[in-house]
């Protein structure tokens, strides 16, 4: 393949900062990745399916797979028994006797929960042979909100996490106390953020091996890191960690955190395989990940702010309740100690209280996602901004300019202990609003406003911090408990330069990429260090950690690659540079440092004809070692372990640094809101960085045109949704609404480069920044379009309707009200008409008669009178897939004889229950015929409210159609005949 | 080729299926219920189609069959016995030759980590083949037949601009 890259000529200065074509692309255009799906597997692979819950909470009674293990082609079923004898429970990050287990034991805490494993010859096999586990529930009551979970009496998840709290921590920093005592106004925002994932399009895949005789672990699979998981995953298989052997493919299909989530899944399939004898594969399809990876958590909050007059915020009170879903995984609760250094967002607030509650709901499990804690905090913290403004009567840019973090305080160090790197956010701002075109903005507002039409402008002012303290977590314990548990901190980063024997250079780090161009960029920085095209160098960026350096920083998180492992590997290329040029030196009798390395050679600046080409002297350290000048011990190959000494552990006060590097993002935006549907259209979202040095232009932007689609999905459409019994309502790409292409505006990027002065490039992360600011920056516009106070994410047009038409009105036909349906109940509506050959008379009497009415409800038998107006009966109806037998009650009222009566009723069965009213009218036509019209609504639930709405009415109508004809029948006193028969079924088909 | 598969096809055993694939003869066995890329994939070793959801919303697994996009985990292999199929390994012009299409994802940054591209290039190659005037909304129409959680659409869409242009002016391709 020809890449341009040989043709282009490097910049003034150098590779790095030039959108050069990614060597990625080639192969994956052509359909020729490497992606843990598409690699061989050792002959013999088995592969897996698994087992899940269809409850929200249930005890397990028994299960039986005597039937699945003798069908065809299985060769193991794994259940929790066996987990637990050949595994340890995973470890959980707060001080707690609770266990956490990659598969249910005895209990299952949410729906999607695993509850067992087959494994067969290949994984059509292995799932028909779920089909033969046979699992009895008992079913447990289910809590899906966090504040539900917290009320006295609710159910319990777990008897160690007693209240189903898992932690409960308060800070306090400055004097929070004071400045709410002495602040002019207390202004405050409670907010509800919802779950949502940010699914990669390729689903999670394991290859597992054991090998018996070393009692050792070989696992592929397309995880992400932090490779601290490593230890997690050893440690549950128990094993130490030299018996596991982590691999990366080479490829990997987007994770956004995602790929963390798999570490459970690692286990599962390493004990499937132990089990089996045999390696034994696992690809996740999409239904079980949107049920069983992961989830970002949802999070409520409460956020009150001390502000003086001038809007400037004085004191925060922070009051935090974190869902992290059934069971509390490593790294959880990371997702709430995450932005702890950056509770005062871009702004200089001295005074805080914080108040940090983890709970544990019947929900899928959360972990690491894009953003990963920034969007819960900036959500509130910036609604908050825009509160202020609107209580105190301020413009909303007023206020953010009052509160920044003015450019003369850095590094400035916020009240929770982070250490802010670099920036200008005011000229970042002023810049962002000239740039922007901020003025316009403001003309179309008003002029849309002129028009009557709803048109709001929003703003958000984040930090994005990136290159995470692996110490931050720590802040869930005391001071007390993080001394016995002793320290921890750092955020290693690590490169490996090699020069072979013909002198070409290698490059391997554990950045673990999953789409970001890693090997691109590494490409650059390293040519750019020899003075040699990016396409002489090759960058290996598959982890195997039986052989490669890495450590428990490793992986792809927390945007660290940029500003920690390009670095890592800029340091380590000039390292072994410098010794090349010592061996240089004594060559070209010149000194050592003034060397120049360009366009493949090495020459003394003040003699450029006497030259040695770079391969020649990279390869001396192989071909002629002894030549090697005494100081240089070898110059075949560096390893940089780099972590930055900014990175403390927390200290006493629960100060800590969470994060290395802090970009900063100024956002503004317009949006429309269409007053009859509510349809939200962007109409302009401008999106300043400082991501501090970029390295690659194209793959910034790229990182930032991503981010923003992931945070318009969690504005507009995205969230995880829960029935309140705990079912999943979003288990397909059909449910979960993720934004195409035509929702998808492009946003105006613009940059304010203030490099890092603690990352070797200058760098900083930028791929998570447009999660944490974009959400917010719409939703302040909706809430300025429409003027309201409170706004709930997904901003889904039936959440604005009551806000744009008031509450919903009760529909017109007031005869028949619906009996309301509570959720997870379905409800359904109709009316008809039919016309009879007898009188309305003779009709209302058929209609009082229980013996008639056995005859002519569909179904029914028994039919008993208990009074004037009240029958009971038994009735065996089929609907759709769902068959069976209900006792049904029938109250009649409101009776206008012979003209109209209310039938009101219900039904109760095994698989069901319903309730319905309908109002049946008679109308004499000529002599002997009546017309009948009716009308009802319904609402069921249980088994038979699961199948779809449409099927539903189908049946409905179906059987009052027969109900009507076997009226006509009984009134005539004859059966229609054939032709006609056979015309109405053809109608209601039709 | 005749297109005739047998009236009945028993669900347990496997059924010879054969077809053109990105030109060439191609074939094996399956059983009725196997996935066209599943057949695609793992008995042929063409992986180069993926799978982001097998119901047939995401457009990861888009594969053309007689010259039209279409899913392959909605289709059975043996429904496929017969037909042309081209997938994004019959794309480029060469092994060393990406084509205009390909090329401008490169250059625009069309793709991060390319899951979602194989089935997004066969749309757009469709697409442009159909309809070498398209703008931008019809580009944008049909590419929310597809999913794509890194790029964020843009570059894609400006990729497909710039596709089609060159192969407007096929000497600038
Ligand atoms: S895999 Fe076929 S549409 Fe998603
Ligand atoms: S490039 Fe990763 S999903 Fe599209």
């Amino acid at each position: 393949m020809t890449l341009d890259v040989h043709a282009q000529t490097v910049g003034e200065g150098g590779w790095v900062g030039i959108s050069i074509p990614r060597v990625e692309d080639a192969a994956l255009l052509a359909g020729r990745g490497r992606f843990i799906d598409d690699l061989g597997m050792p002959p013999g692979t088995l592969h897996a399916a698994i087992l899940r819950s269809p409850h929200a909470h249930a005890t397990i009674e028994s299960i039986r797979t005597d039937a699945a293990r003798a069908m065809p082609g299985v060769a193991a079923i794994l259940t929790g028994t066996e987990l637990r004898a050949l595994t340890t429970s995973l470890v959980v990050g707060v001080k707690a006797p609770v266990e956490c287990w990659p598969m249910a034991i005895d209990r299952v805490r949410y729906v999607g929960e695993p509850v067992a494993v087959a494994v067969a010859t290949d994984r059509y096999l292995a799932e028909d042979a779920l089909g033969a586990i046979e699992v009895s529930y008992a079913p447990l009551p289910a809590v899906v909100a966090p504040l539900d979970a917290l009320r006295d009496g609710a159910p319990l998840l777990h008897e160690g996490f007693p209240g189903n709290i898992a932690s409960d921590r308060s800070f306090s920093y400055g004097d929070p106390d004071g400045a709410f005592a002495s602040a002019p106004h207390r202004i405050g925002v409670d907010v509800d953020y919802p779950r949502n994932a940010c699914t990669p399009i390729e689903t999670y895949g394991v290859v597992a091996e054991y090998d018996p005789a070393l009692d050792a672990y070989d696992v592929l699979a397309n995880f992400q890191g932090p490779f601290s998981i490593h230890a997690v995953i050893a440690r549950a298989l128990r094993v130490p960690g030299n018996r596991l052997r982590l691999r990366t493919p080479p490829d990997s299909g987007g994770s956004f955190g995602v790929k963390q989530g798999i570490f459970p899944y690692i286990v599962l399939i390493a004990v499937a395989a132990r089990l089996a004898g045999r390696p034994v594969k696992w690809i996740e399809d999409r239904m079980e990940h949107l049920a069983g990876a992961v989830s970002a958590t949802n999070r409520v909050t409460r956020l009150q702010a001390a502000v003086a007059e001038d809007g400037r915020i004085l004191a925060l009170d922070w009051d935090q309740i974190e869902d992290c879903g059934a069971h509390l995984r490593a790294p959880e609760p990371a997702t709430l100690y995450r932005m702890h250094g950056n509770m005062t967002g871009a702004y200089a607030i001295r005074n805080l209280h914080i108040r940090n509650r983890v709970v544990v709901t019947n929900k899928l499990p959360t972990g690491l996602n894009r953003g990963f804690g920034g969007p819960q905090i900036y959500f509130p913290l910036e609604r908050l901004i825009s509160r202020i403004a609107a209580t105190l009567g301020l413009d909303p840019l007023a206020v953010v300019r009052r509160n920044l973090v003015p450019a003369d305080a850095f590094p400035y160090r916020t009240a929770t202990g982070a250490l802010l790197d670099s920036g200008d956010y005011r000229a970042a701002l002023d810049v962002a609003l000239r740039d922007g075109d901020h003025e316009s903005l403001l003309a179309r507002r008003a002029a849309a406003r002129v028009e009557g039409r709803l048109y709001g402008i929003g703003y958000a002012a984040v930090v994005e911090p990136s290159v995470s303290n692996m110490g931050y977590i720590t802040t869930v314990l005391t001071a007390a408990e993080r001394r016995r548990a002793g320290p921890k901190n750092g955020a290693q980063a690590t490169a490996t330069i090699t020069l072979d024997p013909v002198g070409s250079v290698s490059v391997h780090v554990a950045s673990v990429p999953q789409g970001q161009g890693h090997r691109t960029v590494l490409s650059q920085v390293v040519a750019d260090v020899f003075g040699l095209r990016p396409s002489d160098i090759r960058v290996v960026t598959e982890l195997d950690t039986a052989k490669d350096a890495w450590s428990i920083a490793s992986g792809n998180y927390a945007s660290r690659f940029a500003p920690a492992v390009a670095g890592a590997a800029q340091i380590a290329a000039t390292r072994l540079r410098e010794r090349l040029a010592r061996i240089a030196a004594a060559q070209l009798n010149a000194r050592a440092d003034e060397l120049v390395f360009s366009a493949g050679k090495v020459f003394s600046p003040g003699n450029p004809g006497n030259a040695i080409p770079f391969t020649r002297l990279a390869a001396t350290g192989h071909w002629a070692p002894a030549t090697l000048p005494e100081e240089v011990e070898q110059s075949l190959r560096e390893t940089v372990f780099w972590t930055p000494p900014q990175l403390d552990a927390p200290n006493d006060a629960d100060e800590v640094n969470s994060s290395l590097c802090h970009g900063f993002i100024f956002d503004f935006c317009g949006v429309e809101v269409d007053r009859d549907t509510g349809e939200i259209r962007l109409d302009r979202y401008v999106t300043m960085h400082d991501c501090g040095r970029i390295l690659h232009p194209g793959m910034v932007a790229g990182q930032i045109t991503g981010g923003f689609a992931h945070a318009l999905g969690a504005a507009l459409l995205e969230e995880q949704s829960y029935a309140p019994d705990g079912s999943l309502l979003t288990g397909t790409l059909a449910d979960y609404l993720i934004p195409t292409a035509r929702e998808v505006p492009e946003p105006v990027i613009l940059h304010y480069e203030t490099p890092s002065p603690f990352t070797p490039l200058g760098a900083k992360g930028v791929g998570e920044g447009n999660t944490m600011s974009t959400p917010v920056c719409i939703a302040n516009a909706v809430a300025d379009a429409l003027g309201l106070a409170d706004i709930r994410l997904p901003l889904l047009p039936s959440r604005l309707s009551e806000a744009l038409h008031g509450a919903e009105p009760q529909p017109p036909h007031h005869e028949a009200r619906p009996p309301q349906a509570t959720q997870g109940e379905r409800t359904l509506f109709g009316r008809g008409r039919a016309s009879v050959d007898a009188t309305p008379e003779q009709l209302w009497a058929m209609l009082l008669d229980p013996a008639l009415l056995a005859r002519v409800v569909p179904g029914a038998d028994n039919v008993r009178r208990e009074s004037d107006t009240r029958f009971r009966a038994e009735v065996t109806l089929g609907i759709g897939p769902v068959r069976g037998r209900y006792r049904a009650e029938i109250a009649l009222s409101d009776l206008d004889p012979p003209r109209a009566v209310t039938l009101s009723g219900s039904v109760d069965g095994a698989l069901g229950f319903g309730r319905g009213r309908g109002r049946l009218r008679l109308v004499p036509v000529g002599q002997a015929r009546t017309e009948l019209t009716y009308d009802y609504e319904a609402a069921v639930g249980g088994k038979i409210a699961s199948i779809g709405g449409r099927l539903l009415d189908g049946a409905a109508r179906v059987v009052i159609g027969q109900f009507f004809e076997s009226l006509a029948v009984q009134a005539s006193g004859r059966r229609p005949s054939l032709w006609r028969r056979l015309l109405r079924l053809f109608r209601r088909r039709a | 080729m005749s297109r005739q598969a047998p009236a009945v096809l028993d669900a347990g055993q496997r059924h010879p299926v054969r077809f053109t694939l990105n030109g060439r003869k191609a074939g094996g066995e399956a059983e009725p219920r196997m996935l066209l890329h599943d057949f695609l994939r793992h008995v042929l070793g063409a992986t180069g189609t993926h799978v982001g959801c097998e119901h047939g919303i995401c457009g990861a697994c888009t594969v053309q069959i007689d010259g039209a996009p279409a899913r392959a985990c909605l289709t059975l292999a043996v429904q496929a016995d017969g037909a042309e199929i081209r997938t994004v390994e019959g794309l480029a012009l060469a092994p060393d030759r990406l084509s205009a299409l390909q090329e401008a994802f490169r250059a625009h940054h069309g793709l991060q980590c390319g899951f979602c591209t194989p089935g997004i290039l066969m749309s757009l190659d469709a697409l442009l083949r159909e309809r070498p005037d398209c703008g931008e909304a019809e580009i944008r129409e049909t590419l929310s037949g597809h999913l794509c959680r890194c790029t964020g659409y843009t570059p894609i869409v400006k990729a497909a601009l710039a596709a089609a242009e060159a192969l407007r002016v096929p000497h600038h391709a």
